[in-house]
């Protein structure tokens, strides 16, 4: 059975994101290969002058490069940064990420929404990271937005799906795809995201801090592939305040006194 | 000239070309800011510096 995750007017069988930061050059092809990526997150930074090894020189050929707008504060500085990523020839597609507060690393959303508007126009697939909130949301599908990335918990902090309800009620009101990323840390979370209907799970540092790198890869795999087919198959309903027996409630071996 | 936020004297005559190779950039792993503006690369042969440029020559890291 076909199930492709559509992003604008990209195809992909994979609903696995990775976040290439963090992981030593040498172990991108396992990392990669093990999860079954076909989307991989990359950022954009001064260059290293003397020759130094390049990150494509690493990442399997055929994968999709999603670059994002890391270190930009504001749009202005998201949309300079989206425009360098595609002269750097690896296609159109933008994660934006607008980051004010260093702490806790939340993203601004008022801002995201600007940029989001500004490089739909340009000719981006854009996929805004953001707050989970379907207000904000929604003006980001209005203004052009290709999916919708929420938050599970703060960047790198392995904390899960903290969001929950909030991704949940964006999943049911938008019709973009809902990607969380952001602070899942283990296949059970990301696996649980599937089964309420996210479109994809993006991981990062639940991987590269794993003790066994290119297994936890693998494990997140099957976990986003475990959720989705639970998506896909409607789990059971949940009964309240009472059981109910799996096996027949005749033909007992004794008879009734 | 800045190049990368450092201060450079390079050798006038130079196009944009000569400096990304000089430095030791790959060019076709970088994108290149000339005072604010992006510069394509096809452009790099042609486009000739000044002393009082702002250059930025960017390429992509791993990240999240």
């Amino acid at each position: 059975m076909s199930d492709e995750l559509k992003i604008g007017s990209r195809k992909f069988n994979s609903r696995f994101i990775l976040g290439s930061g963090k992981f030593s050059l040498d172990m991108m092809k396992a990392v990669m290969e093990n999860g079954g990526v076909e989307i991989a997150t990359l950022a954009v930074r001064r260059a290293n002058a003397g020759g130094e090894e390049n990150i494509l020189d690493y990442i399997p050929k055929g994968l999709t490069l999603l670059p994002n707008t890391s270190g930009a504060r504001n749009s202005d500085e998201a949309v300079r940064i989206a425009m360098l990523a595609r002269e750097l020839g690896c296609g159109d597609m933008i994660k934006i990420e607008i980051i004010k507060d260093s702490r806790y690393l939340l993203p601004d959303n008022c801002e995201t929404i600007k940029a989001t508007k500004i490089l739909s126009g340009e000719g981006f697939i854009v996929m805004p990271y953001m707050m989970p909130d379907l207000s904000a949301a929604r003006s980001m599908a209005d203004a052009g937005a290709s999916a919708i990335m929420p938050l599970g918990a703060p960047i790198g902090s392995n904390k899960g799906l903290l969001t929950k309800d909030f991704i949940k009620i964006m999943i049911d009101e938008l019709e973009l795809p809902v990607i969380v990323d952001a602070g899942i840390g283990r296949p059970s979370q990301a696996c649980e995201a599937m089964e309420m209907g996210c479109a994809a799970v993006m991981a990062n540092t639940a991987i590269a801090t794993a003790g066994n790198i290119p297994m936890m890869a693998k494990a997140f795999k099957l976990a986003i592939e475990a959720g989705r087919m639970a998506f896909i198959s409607k789990p059971g309903r949940v009964l309240l305040g009472r059981g109910e027996a799996s096996s027949p409630l005749t033909g007992f071996l004794e008879d009734p006194k | 000239m800045k190049v990368n936020g450092k201060e450079l004297e390079p050798i006038l005559p130079m196009t944009l070309k000569e400096l990304i190779f000089d430095a030791g950039y790959r060019e076709d792993r970088v994108a290149v800011e000339l005072n604010g503006r992006i510069v394509p690369r096809s452009d790099y042969a042609v486009v000739l510096l000044k002393k009082d440029d702002s250059i930025e020559i960017v390429g992509f890291v791993g990240g999240g």
